[in-house]
């Protein structure tokens, strides 16, 4: 699965995508999340605080209780300021 | 079906608002707003907008498709920037053309709140002082406008 990271969840990361091989026990996007932020230092910086991190699956927004199942792409970013 | 863009160059909003009206009889009202950069006082040197290719159009065009069914416009543009950003330059434009002011007023402040917090484009601050800033937080009160208009929070 490709994984995309912006602002300064990618800063926290220290890469702005990824493609990683997901284990099936990984259900949903608050599984996802858990998972992730026990791969490294800079995972877990970014994750600390998981209710402030947005995700979307293939361009969509979903909430942690998504499935992640047959998604090609997900995105990880702080809450979103344009306008 | 509402125009939306999303690009790294100006735009030149007086011709995007004449241009929804432009060879019709049938629009009475065009509403326009456009977002600017401000220096903050002038402690902010620019703003750096990041963007999510794709998504942001999509999501851009799905707060049309909104609108669009919430009100009987006769047309809508939205044009996001992303790059960096000078004080005094624009940064968005949503304009909505209706029959009457009143959905054209309401549909452009129910596009903006929704843009705000629902379009992927994250704000970092480039100070006046040479640093590079924070990024901006969102606000409690965007939220807040949105959920005016009945939308589920994101």
């Amino acid at each position: 699965m490709k994984l995309i990271y912006f602002a300064w969840v990618r800063e926290r990361v220290g890469k702005r995508e990824e493609e990683l091989d997901i284990p099936p026990e990984v259900a949903t996007v608050a599984d996802l999340v858990a998972w992730l932020s026990g791969r490294g230092e800079g995972y877990a910086y970014a994750f600390e605080k998981p209710a402030t991190v947005r995700a979307a699956l293939d361009k969509t927004h979903v909430r942690p209780s998504a499935p992640i199942a047959g998604a090609k792409e997900i995105a990880f970013f702080p809450p979103m300021t344009g306008g | 079906m509402a125009t939306v863009r999303v690009q790294s160059e100006d735009f030149d909003a007086g011709r995007e608002a004449a241009a929804l009206a432009a060879g019709r009889r049938d629009v009475g009202a065009v509403v326009s707003f456009v977002g600017y950069c401000r220096d903050e006082g002038g402690t902010l040197a620019a703003l750096e907008l990041e963007h999510y290719p794709g998504m942001a159009e999509a999501e851009m065009a799905s707060v049309a498709a909104e609108a669009e069914a919430r009100w009987p416009l006769l047309g809508v543009t939205a044009i996001h920037r992303y790059g960096r950003i000078a004080p005094g330059e624009q940064i968005v434009l949503v304009a909505v053309a209706a029959s009457h002011r009143g959905e054209a007023f309401a549909a452009a402040e129910m596009l903006m709140d929704y843009l705000k917090t629902r379009a992927p484009f994250w704000k970092r601050a480039h100070l006046a002082d040479g640093t590079v800033g924070q990024w901006v937080e969102a606000k409690a009160s965007d939220d807040a406008s949105a959920a005016r208009w009945g939308a589920a929070r994101r």
